[in-house]
């Protein structure tokens, strides 16, 4: 395929990208656009593979075949509870290929300055004239690579440049490696979920930082590949410490900042090797990403930076004295008043998808939908661990869509509703947002679930949660705690409700 | 410890202070339960009903007290039940102190210690022992349901076959928690209810059980009803007269009126005189349900049931409650039952009858031989209603003007932002080379698609998003694919793992979205 053909379907592929992203604006459309999104995929991978300067077909094959298998495994055994998890894992795929594709590219600008030295010294040598086809060093640059082909023409100046991409893929590559890794342990339940920090906190950061910018410098001055790599090592702690030091609610906008980096990281790779495609659609991704993050900022009317930093700060003085208590009630009571609901409002959070629920409260929707009752549901937009998530888990439990609703559609609602279910959620029914200026989350939009006639608010315990914060709803008088396990209680509700 | 419930001596009371439900939940609390034989018969509880879940039936009042540790009734005690007293011994019941000095004297005389249920405070916490409040609502349903009896028509407007029928017009004087309950049960048998309260913030609650609120031109300002408890206060002259106007207008037209106005500590106001009993048309219905303190309409004839002379009924009941016994009993067992959960904390059936409790300090009479009425004012305040300041609706004008600065202000800043970014773009091109300005124009248009195309996405398909913008950015495998065929070995096998990675993203993104995506489903 000539470099004309191939660059055809690098434009078809960039169209089809962004048709696959805008499908999204909808359910039905988007199960049309992933189908965009594949194709483009295979265009773009298909025209490079059999395009000019690319060799060791068989080992391509070979590494694509096994990283298939292992894509489809996972994906087919995937728990929909587990999501979170497998997006930050597959951030970290993305951040470390980075790496190696810039480090890859440090390595053959060596090999090939050097080559291009030697030709010149032999130009020189041969008085000028072009030696004959099949010389051995004229046949070494013709078994360039597509990508060394690029580097041979390349002048001082671009190679300045070609350091300084190098330079910035890396570093957020690494970046977005190690941050993943580490979002991804957090998910899982494998590194403890709170905010923590080594001594030194942010300068610590600010100094590795310092230090990245150092190594650059020489890098760029030619001191050699040993800086690139030293700056890798530096880059990943700044990742693995950055995540570490945010805390577990505010894990939505650290999983779309990393989605976000993971594109820029795709975008400066692209840079490096003068690929249209690649800027194209790491651009995409780092935008979606970072639009991501501001609604999840905006959601929790908290600062970008102050969440990447880490922890909340702000709290201006003592909380709201909390008057009242919780008034505990039991299964068979809420069974009771569920019979008798006409409106109910379901609020689901992350202690749903913990407690695996999703199931028992579908079927609980069901049965209430059976018999007349207006079931619906409410997602705020930081709910879970991910942007969307509830929705997802909801829609893995064949909870039909068109009753999942966002917070700005069912706030003027909740007034009019006579039983609002509150599962495993916390600060995004806290009404300490509106009511406390002190509160560390004031400001936050919230569902206004007190406004109902009544709040049944499903918890493991009577702690305060993963924020610390205490939530004066659960001590409201319309408000009944139903305490255990979410998906116990709402299986003793199945038990009773008809 | 053992909690015992006797018999009520007081006459026509059917009441009892112990259901078997409630004994099923002092015992999970880890009490012994004992009751005096056919103590809840008029209540239809036999004492079959209490042994089948565990209470101990004993034959006499006398070896009730003899044996209980905590002994709970309803009305105060008669002076033969203080002498049955013992020292150490708790009595709940209501117990009026305020109106019963001797009474609390020999209580206290005997070593007794005597929780008032009428002395519960007001405050949200304790609204689950507030009896006062449980037992007025059952009198302000029956009330209606007296009045109903004692009214010769439907409450319903009706037209039928044989004509048309006139909804009933009531008229609920004081909106408490008996005025609010009755205005419920009136609603609700189709009348239509006008209610009226010196207490103007109620206006809202008496709207929201479906009933007009009868609104009084009186420039006065009325003490808020939380300060006072959440009872109304004596209001001046002036106002009674504005108030006794406006029930003079409106006597002719209600067929049914029903009283509940009370100021603590005093006789009741009388709102409903003589005259308007005149006014009114023959077969109404007056129901006062403050008779016990002298009632608020001139006729009231306590626990008796009069004619007027123009044939208006006036019913003067005092025991309103004690005529639903089943569901009183329910009711009023209940807030004793809450009562000793608040005393026994441990839930281990020993009383910690602790002063400190807000509620538990306020309700005790007597206690270790000392008369603690009247008690501190409780630390918090009962039901603060916040005064909500109303913000001025922004005229025509304004809201132009701020839509006019908004609009000034976004565009301030997209130009400020254009600017900045164009100035960016100059120096980059100002040093770099041309090779690279080519693929720079390629980022920037490829940020603004993408930032135009990803608003558009729907807030339930963000996982997805993030599933598919995972996939597409697995392109990082073209990068790998052009290395690979390099003659350095490292470089041919970094970029083999960068492929195999970026595979695995590829295609478990992509799977993954269509996994997910096949799930959303209409209803």
């Amino acid at each position: 395929m000539s470099i004309g053909i191939v660059t055809a379907a690098y434009i078809a592929a960039s169209v089809l990208f962004i048709l696959s992203l805008g499908g999204l604006n909808n359910q039905e459309s988007a199960k049309r656009a992933v189908w965009y999104g594949i194709a483009g995929m295979a265009l773009a991978v298909v025209a490079t593979v059999f395009g000019p300067g690319v060799y060791n077909v068989f080992l391509i094959l070979i590494a694509v075949a096994a990283g298939s298998f292992a894509g489809y495994y996972v994906s087919g055994k995937v728990q929909m509870t587990e999501m979170p998890q497998l997006v930050a894992a597959l951030h970290s795929f993305v951040g470390l290929a980075a790496v190696f594709i810039g480090l890859n590219a440090d390595l053959m600008l060596t090999s090939v300055t050097e080559l291009r030295t030697a030709y010149g010294d032999m130009l020189i040598a041969n008085g000028g004239v072009l030696p004959a086809a099949g010389n051995a060093m004229v046949q070494q640059i013709e078994d360039l690579t597509g990508f060394g082909k690029k580097l041979f023409t390349k002048d001082a100046v671009e190679v300045s440049i070609l350091k300084v991409e190098v330079f910035l893929g890396v570093f957020i590559g690494a970046i977005t490696f190690t941050g993943s890794i580490i979002a991804f342990g957090k998910l899982a339940g494998r590194v403890d979920g709170g905010a923590k920090k080594l001594p030194g906190g942010h300068f610590l950061n600010a100094g590795a930082l310092a230090i990245c910018l150092i190594l650059g410098f020489m890098y760029i001055a030619g001191s050699g590949i040993w800086t690139m790599v030293l700056m890798t090592i530096v880059a990943g702690f700044i990742g693995w410490h950055l995540i570490l030091g945010i805390g577990g609610a505010d894990m939505p906008v650290v999983v779309s900042m990393l989605n976000s980096y993971s594109g820029w990281a795709a975008a400066a790779i692209g840079f490096t090797l003068g690929n249209d495609l690649l800027i194209v659609t790491g651009a995409l991704v780092g935008s979606s990403g970072a639009i991501l993050s501001y609604i999840m900022c905006k959601a929790m009317n908290r600062n970008f930076v102050s969440v990447i930093l880490g922890g909340f700060g702000g709290a201006s003085g003592p909380a709201q004295e909390i008057e009242g208590e919780m008034v505990a009630t039991d299964a068979g009571t809420v069974a009771a008043q569920l019979n008798e609901a006409k409106s109910v409002v379901i609020v689901p959070g992350y202690g749903m998808a913990v407690a695996q629920a999703q199931q028992a409260v579908s079927e609980l929707t069901q049965r209430l939908r059976a018999r007349g009752c207006n079931v619906r549901f409410a997602i705020h937009p930081v709910a879970g661990r991910l942007p969307g998530h509830m929705n997802v888990l909801l829609a893995e439990a064949k909870v039909p869509y068109d009753i999942v609703l966002e917070m700005d559609e069912i706030n003027d609602d909740l007034p009019n509703t006579d039983i609002v279910i509150v599962i495993g959620s916390n600060d995004i029914v806290n009404p300490a947002a509106q009511d406390d200026p002190n509160s560390p989350i004031a400001g936050m939009p919230v569902l206004e679930v007190w406004k109902a006639e009544t709040v049944i608010v499903s918890k493991r315990g009577q702690g305060t949660g993963y924020s610390g914060i205490e939530n004066p709803l659960f001590f409201k008088e319309n408000t009944r705690m139903l305490y255990g396990d979410a998906k116990d209680s709402v299986n003793q509700l199945l038990a009773t409700v008809k | 410890m053992r909690i015992g419930t006797p018999k009520e001596l007081f006459e026509g009371e059917q009441r009892v202070a112990m259901t078997p439900d409630s004994a099923v939940q002092l015992q999970k609390l880890g009490y012994e339960c004992v009751i005096e034989t056919g103590a809840g018969a008029a209540a239809r509880f036999s004492d079959a009903d209490y042994k089948a879940v565990g209470v101990e039936v004993v034959k006499t009042a006398a070896a009730l007290y003899k044996t209980a540790d905590v002994v709970a009734k309803v009305r105060p005690p008669e002076d033969v039940e203080i002498k049955r007293l013992q020292k150490g011994q708790t009595l709940i019941s209501f117990f009026y102190p305020g109106q019963n000095d001797k009474l609390m004297a020999a209580a206290n005389k005997k070593g007794a210690h005597v929780i008032a249920m009428d002395m519960v405070p007001r405050i949200s916490r304790a609204q689950k022992m507030d009896a006062l409040s449980s037992m007025a609502n059952i009198a302000g349903y029956r009330s209606v349901i007296e009045a109903s009896n004692n009214f010769g028509r439907f409450f319903t407007g009706q037209v039928t076959a044989a004509g048309k029928v006139p909804p009933a017009k009531v008229l609920v004087v004081g909106a408490g928690v008996a005025g609010l309950a009755a205005i419920g049960a009136a609603t609700s048998l189709g009348a239509q209810v006008y209610a009226f309260d010196v207490r103007p913030e109620v206006a809202e609650q008496i709207e929201s059980m479906g009933a007009e609120f009868v609104f009084l031109e009186f420039d006065e300002k009325q003490t808020d009803g939380a300060e006072t408890g959440g009872y109304a206060s004596p209001s001046s002259p002036e106002f009674r007269d504005a108030q006794l106007a406006k029930f003079t207008e409106l006597a002719p037209e209600m067929d049914i009126v029903i009283t509940t106005a009370l100021i603590p500590g005093r006789d009741a106001p009388v709102l409903w005189t003589k005259e308007m009993v005149a006014l009114q048309k023959a077969g109404s219905v007056v129901v006062d349900l403050a008779a016990e303190r002298g009632g608020n309409c001139e006729l009231t004839v306590m626990d008796e049931k009069i004619v007027s002379d123009n044939h208006v009924t006036v019913i003067g009941y005092t025991d309103f409650p004690s005529r639903m016994a089943a569901q009183s009993s329910t009711l009023y067992s209940t807030n004793i039952r809450h009562m000793m959960t608040d005393l026994t904390p441990e839930k281990d059936g020993v009383v910690n009858h602790n002063m400190e409790d807000d509620v538990i300090r306020g309700a005790t009479a007597t206690f270790e031989g000392a008369i603690t009425f009247p008690p501190p004012p409780p630390k918090i305040a009962a039901i603060a209603a916040k005064t909500v300041e109303k913000v001025p609706e922004p005229t025509a004008e304004e809201k132009k003007a701020a839509e006019i600065a908004a609009f000034q202000k976004t565009t301030q800043s997209q130009v400020g932002l254009l600017a900045a970014g164009g100035l960016l773009m100059l120096i980059v091109g100002a040093y770099a080379p041309a090779s690279f300005m080519q693929h720079f124009i390629v980022f920037v248009l490829a940020c603004f698609i993408g930032f135009q195309v990803i608003w558009g996405v729907s807030h339930s398909l963000h996982t997805p998003l993030m599933a598919v913008t995972n996939a597409i950015s697995g392109i990082v495998i073209l990068g790998a694919l052009l290395q690979i065929g390099s003659g350095n070995w490292l470089v041919v096998f970094l970029s083999l793992i960068a492929v195999f990675i970026a595979t695995i993203n590829i295609v478990g993104g992509f799977m993954v979205t269509r996994r997910m995506l096949a799930m959303f489903q209409r209803s």
